[in-house]
């Protein structure tokens, strides 16, 4: 019988691995850049308000000394009552959609599975132009995000099942599911847009568009838990988002019970885009182009891109707001407009790339 | 002989109209290798599945410890049994040590996570990809990504190992260390099962071998009993030659003198 000499190594050797310093700076560098961001939105407008202005009066607000803006003399209720809520709704909103963008590629198993592309957001959208023709209210202020939840999450399930085949979704299936998804759910939207009267109207082909516009508190109030507890849920599951990268089966024999991850996970996805969708309407692409560059910057592993997601979402839409508000003086440009602008084309160049790298539509 | 850590008895297993395993009945126990044998279409993958949990059989029953292997927890099971397919992709462009290091999932939480490190440092230098620990893993060439997914199976550091064709993409050096490793999992107490399609290293390196063919077991023992000539030749539908060398090994071999009609 033979027998490979191998020495048998007593002491384990030292296995060559990623440094952590660059996972450290990214988190470092998207927190500085949120805050940033955040208190330049905040002071530039119509009435624009210094930064120095903008942190003494949130230090104010704390109780941490400070003082209420003295610019202007609507200086403080401008800040306080359209421009945080909005500041704070775009954050949510694009750590929202960056994060579930995150989970259904990993639940997918392809990177370019997406809420905007895979019809989860239209799905969303639809149930929540129901509400708005309507005028259903039975569920008070919360009546549009459980509709949108409900809608996004049949979205989820059915792209879901109709794309998957022995474990993985092609490019190609999930890109015609999410095309077919979003046709059937663009009728059922033009079909509402028929039914409602013109203020309806009006107010679905702006919301659909995208926009922050008009944001108050209590929209951000029901977005915020809503939010919070979806990247809360998806950090604890994030790991075994890995495993399932190796394929069902291989993460089956690592433990992992697959039917529980993927349930969990597509339920979160549609709370995520059902939360975004609710007040700000379709904006695409944020899913694709987060996750995508933090994978190039510190590699695919999900307890990273999970939540660095979340905060290059919020920094991503945070900016995009702040061209859509001020590009154009005295007009507020959608954002989903703008997103898809920019998604478009970043999309295309991973449709080429992804077709390279596998030899085919794989 | 130790005890027995699997039990299959009657197993049978029917997709639709097929019936791809009938009256199936072995145990397998630690301390040794079991290559499951016999031409394409012979079972041996779905058996390996049926073993391994990933399925049910629609008749009989697999058991591990007494319950049913499918019943199992699957991180209890996955701190049992460790699983090597034939196939290994990976959706997103992970490092090679990461993968290794996805087979301590199963301990997370344990006081085993203590050895995390040195397991993975330990698996990736006996299926020798440490030199690749930083390269992504979906650009590495057949035999090192098999290579690599074995070292995930040692790092999970499972007592029954199922392997499904680990020689499949190796070249020489390397399959005979992937099935010496294997050997050395069994001195130590494990069981190992492993599909292998070349006879003559199933002869060398395993304890028991069972010979498949279209679902049932056709012979199952000490290579040198299984390895019958006149039987290889029904089963495999070509005549086989077994030469015993003078130190004791098996070589099987086709014999190829015989026109193949094509």
């Amino acid at each position: 019988m033979n027998k490979t000499p191998t020495a048998p190594t007593t002491t384990a050797p030292v296995v060559p691995r990623r440094s952590r310093t660059g996972v450290t700076v990214l988190f470092v560098v998207l927190a500085v850049g949120l805050l940033a961001c955040a208190v330049l939105a905040a002071g530039v407008g119509q009435l624009s308000i210094p930064a120095g202005e903008v942190v003494s009066s949130v230090l104010h607000r704390l109780g941490l000394g400070g003082s209420p803006v003295a610019s202007h003399a609507n200086g403080e209720a401008a800040l306080w009552t359209i421009r945080f809520p909005r500041v704070v709704m775009a954050m949510l909103v694009g750590a929202a959609l960056a994060t579930a963008g995150a989970l259904m590629q990993g639940v997918f198993g392809n990177p370019l599975a997406e809420p905007g592309i895979a019809g989860v957001s239209a799905g969303a959208a639809f149930a929540a132009c129901a509400v708005i023709v309507f005028g259903w209210t039975f569920l008070g202020p919360w009546t549009t995000a459980a509709f949108a939840f409900v809608g996004g999450l049949a979205a989820t399930l059915v792209v879901y099942f109709l794309s998957r085949s022995g474990g993985r979704t092609e490019v190609v299936t999930l890109i015609l599911t999410g095309v077919a998804v979003n046709a059937v759910a663009g009728a059922g939207i033009a079909f509402l847009t028929f039914l409602g009267d013109t203020q309806a109207r009006e107010q679905i082909v702006f919301w659909q568009l995208g926009s922050l516009n008009g944001t108050r508190w209590p929209y951000v109030a029901i977005v915020a838990p809503l939010v919070v507890v979806g990247i809360l849920v998806a950090t604890t599951f994030a790991r075994r988002l890995d495993l399932l990268a190796l394929g069902e089966r291989p993460a089956r024999h690592l433990g992992v019970d697959v039917e529980r991850l993927r349930i969990t996970t597509i339920v979160v996805v549609a709370l995520l885009t059902a939360a975004a969708v609710s007040f700000a309407g379709i904006i695409a692409f944020v899913g694709l182009v987060v996750p995508h560059i933090i994978r190039m910057a510190v590699g695919p592993g999900h307890r990273v891109l999970v939540p660095a997601s979340a905060l290059g979402g919020a920094v991503l839409l945070l900016g995009a707001d702040l061209v859509a508000r001020t590009a154009v003086d005295y007009a507020d440009l959608p954002i989903g407009m703008l997103t898809a602008l920019v998604g478009g084309p970043f999309f295309l160049y991973l449709i080429r790339r992804t077709r390279r790298s596998s030899g085919g539509w794989a | 002989m130790s005890a027995a850590m699997i039990t299959a008895r009657g197993v049978g297993l029917r997709i639709g109209e097929a019936q791809i395993l009938s009256d199936v009945d072995l145990d397998v126990r630690g301390g040794e290798v079991l290559a499951l044998v016999g031409p394409n279409g012979a079972g041996k993958t779905s058996l390996l599945s049926l073993l391994a949990g990933d399925a049910i059989p629609t008749a009989g029953e697999v058991l591990l410890e007494g319950t049913p292997v499918a019943a199992h927890r699957p991180g209890a099971l996955a701190r049992r049994r460790g699983v090597l397919l034939q196939e290994n992709r990976l959706s997103f462009p992970f490092e090679v040590v990461d993968v290794v290091q996805m087979g301590r999932a199963p301990w997370r939480g344990r006081p085993e996570e203590e050895d995390d490190d040195a397991a993975v440092g330990r698996a990736m230098h006996a299926a020798e990809v440490l030199h690749l620990a930083r390269r992504s893993f979906p650009t590495l060439s057949g035999g090192e990504k098999s290579r690599t997914s074995f070292a995930r199976v040692l790092a999970q550091d499972p007592r029954l190992i199922f392997l499904d064709e680990p020689t499949a993409a190796l070249d020489i050096r390397h399959q005979e260390r992937t099935l010496a490793l294997a050997r050395r999992r069994a001195a130590a107490g494990d069981a190992v099962v492993v599909v292998l399609h070349d006879l003559s290293l199933a002869a060398a390196y395993s304890d028991r071998m069972i010979l498949l063919s279209g679902g049932r077991v056709v012979a199952a023992g000490p290579p040198r009993e299984v390895l019958d000539p006149e039987r290889l030749s029904t089963v495999y539908e070509h005549p086989v030659e077994v030469v015993a060398r003078p130190d004791g090994s098996l070589l099987v071999l086709p014999i190829r003198t015989v026109e193949v009609s094509l």
